[in-house]
């Protein structure tokens, strides 16, 4: 059983760590704010199909993470995804039960939530506009959710 | 169904804090971060030092570009390495004439400098470094490089190409840099036109083919193909470095202004490489002659 549960935290530290290295990874300029919030989408899923209690703690460390990979204000991207896992966490036993398809919808709606909370602390820092360009993760990430869901499936099982 | 039952090990009743609560918390502390790092810039130290700890985050991201072109260049044929050495003699031959006009005018330069007791700020010192293939925030034009703290790298420090101004270090970690280009929004730089000596502020606009400069008067003498140079002003960028040519000029019908739009001439979006820079920026100002009214010198 420990065995086991080695294997299955190997498997969540490299799932982790694949979604922030895609986060990183170049592109394009002209793709890059259609990139999906991969890192974002990973702790969603975790709150969908396997809670923790320290599923809150876990998505700020991951903000974190975020905001000084990407050279951002620290504690911006804590914020954004602090909110937005409390909010999946709230209605997850509701979310968990829809299709893939269905839950796409709710996860394009919890990341628009993530970027309004970066353009309103953005505002507050004095920070200029990304322009419209900055809400398109939302949309392309609800795009992948199906995929990225059914990835996640396939190397962790359900619980 | 055995093993399932022993790998799930939620607990039957939550304990801790609730939700709200962990929330409010989590909120409290993020906004006292930002607070701390953007108006006190408290963490500062803080954060080089864990720039330094995800380097090889960073490093292992870069690492399959950095192969790439390591296997690009080591399997180059016979008949590549040819064609680019004839180019770079023939870059290298054009280059000295250019350098031998140069020199003459930098000695001609220096004895007028000379006359009116001021003193050049050009680079004495630089240092080449590698971009590494890492995106950073979403939609800001930001670098990272592999030189830092250890290398002597400082925050403010200009970044140039060889064909213009790159961009400023913002932040320095022991062995990394962020460096903000001339395209970032958040981006001002003094400049002057070099035809005309009229000074202003060029900004970045979120686009890696252009820059603006957006405060010139309607009347300004401007016209496509100026070249704009830094005018060392902040003291950041050392004077008559190549920032941007005039690509567009635009009059809006109802506003005094005129807004003129620069093609950067550094390669922000290619280039694999880029030049940290130290010079003096002591500026020393020409010493003041008073003239009597009598119209004679004193010593």
């Amino acid at each position: 059983m420990a065995r086991g549960t080695g294997v299955r935290l190997a498997r969540v530290a490299l799932l982790v760590a694949a979604s922030t290295a895609a986060c990183l990874v170049p592109l394009p300029s002209w793709l890059d704010p259609a990139r999906p919030a991969f890192l974002a989408l990973t702790l969603l899923w975790f709150v969908f199909v396997a809670p923790r209690p320290g599923g809150v703690l876990a998505a700020w460390l991951a903000g974190l993470l975020l905001d000084l990979l990407q050279g951002g204000m620290l504690g911006q991207n804590g914020l954004a995804m602090v909110v937005t896992v409390a909010i999946a966490l709230k209605f997850r036993l509701q979310v968990r039960a829809f299709p893939p398809l269905n839950q796409a919808v709710v996860v394009g709606g919890l990341l628009f939530v993530y970027e309004f909370l970066m353009f309103w602390t953005d505002g507050m820092a004095g920070l200029p506009g990304r322009g419209g360009w900055r809400w398109l993760y939302a949309l392309t990430s609800a795009l992948t959710w199906p995929l990225v869901s059914a990835l996640h499936l396939r190397i962790l099982g359900r619980h | 169904m055995a093993s399932r039952q022993d790998h799930d090990i939620r607990p039957l009743l939550v304990s801790g804090p609730s939700l709200a609560a962990r929330l409010f918390f989590f909120v409290i502390v993020s906004g006292v971060l930002m607070i701390a790092d953007h108006r006190a810039g408290y963490l500062d130290a803080l954060r080089s030092t864990l720039m330094g700890g995800l380097y090889p985050l960073h490093r292992a991201v870069d690492a399959p570009f950095s192969a790439y072109r390591w296997v690009g260049d080591t399997l180059a044929t016979h008949g590549m390495l040819r064609r680019e050495n004839a180019r770079l003699v023939e870059e290298n031959r054009e280059l000295r004439l250019r350098q031998m006009r140069l020199d003459a005018l930098e000695r001609e330069n220096v004895r007028l400098r000379e006359a009116s007791q001021t003193t050049a700020r050009v680079i004495d010192r630089y240092l080449v470094a590698e971009l590494l293939r890492v995106d950073m925030d979403r939609l800001r034009h930001r670098v990272l490089v592999n030189r830092g703290t250890v290398d002597g790298v400082y925050v403010g420090q200009p970044a140039l190409d060889a064909q213009g101004v790159f961009g400023q270090v913002t932040r320095v970690g022991p062995v990394s840099a962020e460096v903000i280009m001339i395209s970032d929004p958040a981006h001002a730089l003094p400049v002057v036109i070099n035809r005309t000596g009229m000074r202003t502020l060029a900004y970045g606009r979120g686009d890696l083919e252009k820059i603006e400069l957006p405060f010139l008067p309607g009347n300004a003498d401007v016209e496509p193909g100026d070249l704009v140079v830094t005018s060392g002003l902040g003291g950041v960028f050392p004077p008559g470095y190549p920032v941007g040519e005039v690509q567009e000029l635009l009059r809006e019908p109802g506003e005094q202004g005129l807004r003129v739009t620069l093609r950067p001439l550094a390669r922000l979006s290619s280039d694999p490489e880029v030049l940290l820079a130290w010079y003096d920026n002591q500026v020393q100002e020409p010493v003041a002659t008073v003239v009597p009214a009598s119209g004679v010198e004193t010593p």
